[in-house]
């Protein structure tokens, strides 16, 4: 089966639909389809808590905000890119405002914003503490007024189809019915999220399994930078969910079985705000020193809110206090949470240019998938929803450009013929005797173990090792749900093949870059090396394993310094 | 710990369903959704069901459990106090394979109420920031929480027969017509009022029973209920 749409987005969080609002406004004439795994409302954009960071008053300024994002990117982020993105964010945030998002007030009903790690000011912008939740229901109820955007509700995507170095389309299974679609499209935007499920402990929802860049990386477009993975502090125990980073935003403490506030040892200056990367490292260096809680699920650190009072939690972090209950047995009102770092963000990805270009014509990437870089090795908190929003909207407009100045040209269709063999004869099926769930599992074991907070080259090539393994054994894995409606048994093979590729380059990535910034951290080699390594890596995916390639950083006014908080 | 539960679980493969039982292993806070991945890791690949946040955000995982709709990944299973855990898809729903039933009519009603705000001076290039005081904000947040599990739809005495609209989909419009920033209430309520709207509602009010995020839809329901009376008659009389 074919369809035929001007501009094919996959992925429906935040960029995604972002992208598709962006396209729709540029011209009503082009028709824009909107290919998702996951019911919109259902991505993991949802899970997002604190907020979205931006320049909204007097007190604060865009060369503030470019300057904090870029120090707290251990000067990784290309610069450019940055100060388009901090220009770019506040009316972002007026226009969700306008489109309904129920953005936390001050008394005299202007936006509220509250602190963030790394910030140098109330700079994030919040809907209580479900603000990646309201930002997705909003951008969904939004492009419901659009009727040039079509929805295309779960489907998955299995692969781009380029002809001559241009886009021509997708392919992707519609679930309900289990028939490969060809999506013919002169642009596609590739908004599918991060690799966060290459992790066991993680705040990631099940469906995030980079997807999107392992397809393209597959299809020869080039990964950046996917050595970078950040670790949130505040991660649930034992479910690893989310307890944001406005916890301590809004006040709270990460004390040590001692009752100190260690953080005074780490960052005296910005406390338990200090960017995530360094936040991170002290506490793990807490548990590794014995000054961690003893639980049943191992060590952990109090993250303490009781200070806060009852009504102040009740209004600020609801979903945290029900989440804390609900999933840890603890009242935050009375008692700490107990947390410990978590897989959280993926600052590679798809090799971008700051129009979300990629190296084919007419593919573009933005948010979690994407590495233009605005993150370079260290996120700051409130820059990936914000970084959605902008960047979203750019490779709609940018994509709709392209396309209104694009003949349509129709995807060979053998293509379609190769896809459909290799999906339904090779794959679906297909006997072994491998599992998939046991080959995801150890694959989350040797990441959680060996390319966690501090990592060493004999770890990493121990990981190298074992991925290696498990690519082998995956050749010989079992799809045990032979029917084609709504296989799932299907979708975790694939998704496990993916993750199986990404970790090869997170890993071998992170064993040749001999220094420590950001969130990679190699006790090896334990201090910044401006000189070899301020440069983004580039994996170019070969059968025999990727290719490295390195580009400069862009700089344009700030000079790396020694980064101290 | 070391204890193990029965899950009954209804399946359906496309033309039959039939009921399956496995044994599972729990330990204190596991999750129905946990117990959901074990079967399917461990025992039955063939095993459908939706999940994603796993946080009871996202909406996908509601289910019938011990006839009760509820999210899979926020139900401890030690907390159903019972070794025998009866999984069924929802109700009102229709059944594509195990637990996952078709969703697409449920979102088109969404869709139908027009959830989204609605103004004659909409600036896309240039917005300005609209105030909105946070007793305004109070006015409507709470039927802001929805996140579309369909567990409210699934029990609906009204939503047995296809067309209602639903108390979902009613709130939606509620929550729009309730914020400050809107100008679209007529629209809506001339939407909610037709025949497949809120007349169809029995006050039967399970739907605010069994709603996981507390947002009470009945409520919703009845107040769309008597704006849209006097929307009625208004209209009616041309006022």
């Amino acid at each position: 089966m074919k369809v035929q749409h001007d501009i094919v987005i996959v992925g429906a969080g935040l960029a995604g639909m972002r992208a598709a609002i962006a396209a729709a406004e540029k011209s009503r004439e082009l028709s824009i389809a909107v290919v998702s795994k996951t019911y919109p409302i259902r991505c993991h954009s949802v899970c997002a808590e604190g907020g979205t960071a931006a320049v909204l008053r007097e007190d604060d300024s865009f060369d503030l905000h470019a300057w904090d994002t870029i120090k707290g990117s251990d000067f990784l982020a290309d610069q450019d890119a940055v100060e388009l993105f901090v220009r770019e964010m506040p009316k972002e945030i007026l226009r969700l405002n306008s489109w309904g998002c129920p953005w936390s007030r001050l008394e005299d009903g202007r936006i509220a914003q509250r602190p963030f790690g790394g910030h140098s000011v109330d700079r994030t912008v919040f809907a209580a503490d479900r603000t990646g939740f309201h930002e997705v229901h909003t951008l969904y109820e939004r492009m419901l007024m659009y009727p040039n955007i079509v929805r295309y509700d779960e489907y998955f995507l299995t692969s781009l189809v380029i002809e001559d170095n241009e886009v021509r389309g997708i392919t992707a299974i519609e679930l309900k019915t289990g028939d490969l679609i060809l999506f013919e499209a002169k642009a596609v935007i590739l908004a599918t999220g991060g690799a966060g499920r290459l992790y066991g402990f993680t705040t990631y929802s099940h469906t995030v399994t980079g997807d999107g860049m392992a397809i393209a990386y597959r299809a020869g477009v080039p990964l950046k930078d996917m050595e970078f993975v950040q670790f949130h502090p505040t991660g649930l125990v034992p479910s690893g969910i989310l307890m944001t980073e406005a916890c301590r935003g809004e006040g709270g403490y990460l004390r040590n079985k001692l009752g100190e506030r260690f953080m005074q040892k780490y960052a005296p200056e910005r406390m338990e705000l200090a960017p995530r990367d360094v936040v991170a490292r002290a506490m793990y260096t807490e548990i590794r020193e014995g000054r961690g809680f003893e639980g049943p699920y191992g060590p952990y650190i109090a993250l303490d809110l009781t200070h806060l009072g009852e009504d102040r939690i009740n209004e600020r972090l609801p979903l945290i206090r029900d989440a804390a209950m609900k999933f840890a047995g603890v009242d935050p009102v009375e008692e700490p949470i107990p947390v410990r770092p978590v897989a959280h963000y993926t600052m590679g990805g798809v090799h971008t240019n700051i129009n979300c270009e990629t190296t084919v014509k007419g593919l573009y990437a933005a948010g979690e998938v994407a590495c233009v870089s605005i993150h370079g090795a260290n996120r700051l908190g409130s820059n990936s929803t914000a970084e959605c929003l902008v960047f979203g909207r750019i490779a709609g407009e940018k994509a709709a450009e392209y396309a209104l100045s694009k003949e349509f040209r129709h995807a060979p269709q053998e293509a379609y013929k190769a896809e459909e063999k290799r999906i339904f004869d090779e794959f679906l099926g297909k006997s072994g005797d491998e599992s998939a769930y046991q080959i995801k599992k150890e694959l989350n074991e040797t990441m959680d173990k060996n390319l966690w907070i501090f990592r060493r080259a004999e770890g990493i090539k121990e990981a190298i090792r074992k991925i290696k393994e498990l690519k082998e054994r995956y050749r010989n894995v079992e799809i045990v749900d032979r029917e084609r409606k709504f296989n799932t048994d299907l979708l975790t093979a694939f998704e496990v093949g993916f993750m199986l590729d990404l970790a090869e380059v997170v890993a071998i990535g992170a064993l040749n870059r001999t220094e420590s910034r950001g969130a990679h951290f190699r006790e090896d080699y334990p201090k910044r090396d401006d000189v070899n390594w301020l440069k983004h890596t580039l994996a170019y995916y070969t059968p025999d394993g990727p290719k490295f390639d390195y580009i400069p950083v862009t700089i344009t006014k700030w000079e790396p310094v020694e980064r101290k908080y | 710990m070391g204890s193990e539960v029965t899950f009954r679980i209804k399946r359906f493969d496309g033309e039959k369903s039939y009921w399956q039982t496995f044994k599972v292993p729990v330990y204190r806070g596991m999750t129905v959704l946990e117990g959901l991945y074990y079967i399917k890791e461990n025992y039955d690949g063939t095993l459908a069901f939706r999940a994603s946040c796993r946080m009871s955000v996202c909406g996908s995982c509601a289910i019938k459990i011990n006839g009760k709709p509820r999210l899979a990944c926020e139900t401890q299973i030690l907390s159903l106090g019972s070794s025998n855990i009866d999984i069924e898809p929802l109700d009102n729903f229709k059944v594509i394979k195990d637990l996952i039933t078709d969703f697409e009519g449920f979102f088109k009603k969404h869709e139908h109420v027009k959830p989204y705000i609605i103004r004659k001076d909409d600036n896309y290039e240039n917005p300005t920031e609209i105030l909105q005081t946070p007793e305004q904000l109070y006015a409507y947040y709470d039927f802001t929480l929805c996140i579309k599990c369909g567990a409210c739809y699934s029990v609906c005495p009204a939503a047995a027969r296809e067309d209602y609209l639903g108390p979902a989909a009613i709130t939606a419009a509620y929550r729009f017509n309730a914020d400050s920033r809107d100008g679209g209430s007529e629209i809506r309520y001339a939407l909610v009022c037709g025949d497949n709207g809120v007349w169809r509602c029995h006050f039967a009010a399970e739907c605010s029973e069994v709603c996981p995020k507390q947002i009470d839809p009945a409520k919703a329901v009845q107040k769309m209920r008597v704006k849209a009376a006097l929307h009625t008659i208004k209209s009616i009389f041309g006022w």
